[in-house]
């Protein structure tokens, strides 16, 4: 069935605004045909997803629509690359990809999008607000605009977000609508120790767990007395990679959920009971190898917080990262520019800042067979996959006392 | 010769042997596009080639940029025969609508097989009609 189409939205069809236009109504109209939206929607920001430069045809993409007169018609803000801009000389890839790189995240700025370059743009200064509509790409980000901030959008993937943002137009399926945003599945965390369910690491390691068992359903998490933005994320991030969630209620703390019965909607949801056996072996999944040496430790994925520096300074506090290893931090430029100071300090202490990137996305880490650590579920799961690397996954302090050490060290899992 | 009905999403014919995923699948992060390998160390098919197999699998999960990778496989001419899903995933829709807009003469059509997704089964020469019927001989 296709979708209600504006005389607006028609006259985009028929090339009367750009071609770029054109080019983006097509795809909408055809994502509306897929998912059987009734009509389209306008929405009030985007978030570009496709500034990872994946090979030509992320290029050639974002090329013709420039080329074609596209111009964002709602603020955008761009997610990571595949360059450093700030710090170019950690690029180790061939001049022909960092060439095409710049070449596509140049045609992205020329059509009007902001610099951000960040997977993280809740972190940034202005978020979306509470049932605004807005069109996000990168999985991470799309799970805290539904979840925590209470904003909407479904999950957009490469290109889909641009013809939104060139348009301003969005089919409306998914996420946009009441009854996609209802829990069917309750992952129940009671049954794990309380000083266990207050760690970072705990989430990332439910997250990663919650992605699994809800697919793509929405999950209604339950048994969580607080969570910080950071653990948030980090719950997030780890379901929109081991799953295709876009949205995860915290009973009790999101905003969409402060009962059960709100969350669900009052229908009783599939019940997940997750024991200390159940996170241990998730936990020990996100682990590739059991090496005792370690090469490199990445931290920020997705972009570190500012609070999250500063307990990175607390941890590092009067100590040194071994010779041996590299400890990289992943973050956002804004929030690089917010903590300059500390980041000098760190960056004393021998603590390489990357930004506008991920050292999980590009050609960053030294070349070989080395073993990485890491405390993101998110980037112990890509990582293997996208570099060849092993990965262990522990806790920030793990990470930290075995980049001091310049091997494994990591304590028994409070759980 | 089993024969299930197909919802076209992208339409177009497709012959190839079959590959059935016991999982999604997030193409990004989850296929090397320069050979069509499954590269997911936590999937269970790690490792098994896609390129010209029709594929068969539950959904997208995972990066939203599958999208630009699946239409990177296009483009280089290692994606699949064809996709078969078992429910729509937007991510993939996406990849293939562009990749029909930038490279019109590289065809990978894509069904949604509610019904009768069970029935198909992998190693088995599949073909994806117009009308969206999948074939397997």
């Amino acid at each position: 069935m296709d979708p209600l189409l504006t005389g607006q939205d028609q006259a985009m069809l028929r090339g009367e605004g750009s071609e770029a236009q054109a080019l983006a109504m097509r795809v909408l109209v055809s994502m509306a045909r897929a998912t059987g939206a009734r009509r389209m929607i306008d929405i009030s920001g985007a978030h570009i997803d496709g500034t990872l430069y994946l090979g030509r045809a992320s290029l050639d993409f974002a090329t013709r629509l420039r080329d074609g007169g596209g111009r964002v018609a709602v603020p955008t803000t761009l997610n990571v690359s595949s360059l450093d801009l700030l710090h170019p000389d950690l690029f180790r890839g061939d001049e022909a990809t960092r060439s095409d790189a710049l070449t596509m995240m140049t045609a992205y700025l020329d059509m009007g999008a902001s610099p951000t370059w960040t997977c993280a743009p809740y972190q940034l200064a202005d978020r979306p607000g509470f049932g605004d509509r807005v069109a996000w790409g990168e999985s991470n980000a799309i799970v805290f605009a539904n979840s925590v901030l209470g904003a909407r959008t479904p999950r957009f993937g490469d290109f889909a977000d641009m013809a939104a943002a060139v348009t301003g137009r969005a089919p409306e399926f998914g996420l946009y609508l009441d009854r996609h945003r209802r829990a069917s599945v309750r992952i129940d965390v009671s049954g794990i120790a309380k000083e266990a369910r207050l760690t970072d690491e705990f989430f990332a390691v439910l997250g990663f767990l919650t992605g699994i068992e809800a697919g793509s359903e929405v999950p209604a998490v339950t048994g969580i007395e607080s969570a910080t933005e950071d653990q948030l994320k980090l719950l997030g991030a780890g379901a929109a990679t081991s799953g295709a969630v876009g949205m995860v209620h915290v009973v009790g703390i999101t905003p969409e959920a402060p009962t059960l019965a709100s969350a669900t909607g009052g229908i009783a949801p599939r019940l997940v009971k997750v024991t200390p056996d159940v996170i241990t072996r998730a936990y020990k999944a996100l682990s590739s190898t059991d090496a005792e040496t370690i090469h490199t430790v990445n931290l920020g994925t997705p972009h570190y917080s500012t609070r999250q520096i500063v307990r990175l300074q607390d941890l590092l506090a009067g100590r040194r990262i071994h010779p041996d290893v590299k400890l990289y931090v992943n973050t956002g430029r804004d929030v690089l520019a917010s903590s300059s100071e500390i980041v000098k300090r760190l960056e004393e202490r021998g603590v390489v800042f990357v930004v506008d990137t991920c050292t999980y996305v590009t050609s960053i880490l030294p070349a070989g067979p080395d073993v990485a650590m890491t405390d993101s579920a998110k980037w112990a799961y890509y990582a293997p996959g996208n570099l060849g690397v092993d990965v262990v996954f522990g806790s920030t302090s793990d990470c930290v006392e075995s980049a001091v050490a310049g091997r494994v060290i990591r304590e028994e899992q409070p759980w | 010769m089993v024969s299930v009905g197909g919802t076209p999403i992208v339409p177009g014919v497709a012959e190839g042997p079959s590959l059935v995923l016991d999982q999604p699948l997030s193409w990004w992060g989850g296929i090397d596009p320069r050979d069509g390998t499954i590269v997911d160390l936590h999937h269970p098919q790690h490792g098994q080639p896609t390129a010209g197999r029709v594929l068969v699998l539950p959904g997208g999960r995972g990066s939203s940029g599958g999208s630009a990778v699946l239409a990177e496989s296009v483009r280089r001419m290692t994606a699949p025969a064809g996709l078969v899903l078992g429910d729509v995933d937007p991510i993939l829709v996406v990849g293939l609508i562009v990749s029909a807009e930038l490279y019109p003469d590289r065809n990978c059509p894509l069904v949604v097989a509610r019904e009768g997704y069970d029935l198909l089964v992998s190693g088995r020469t599949t073909r994806i009609r117009t009308d969206g019927r999948i074939e397997q001989f």
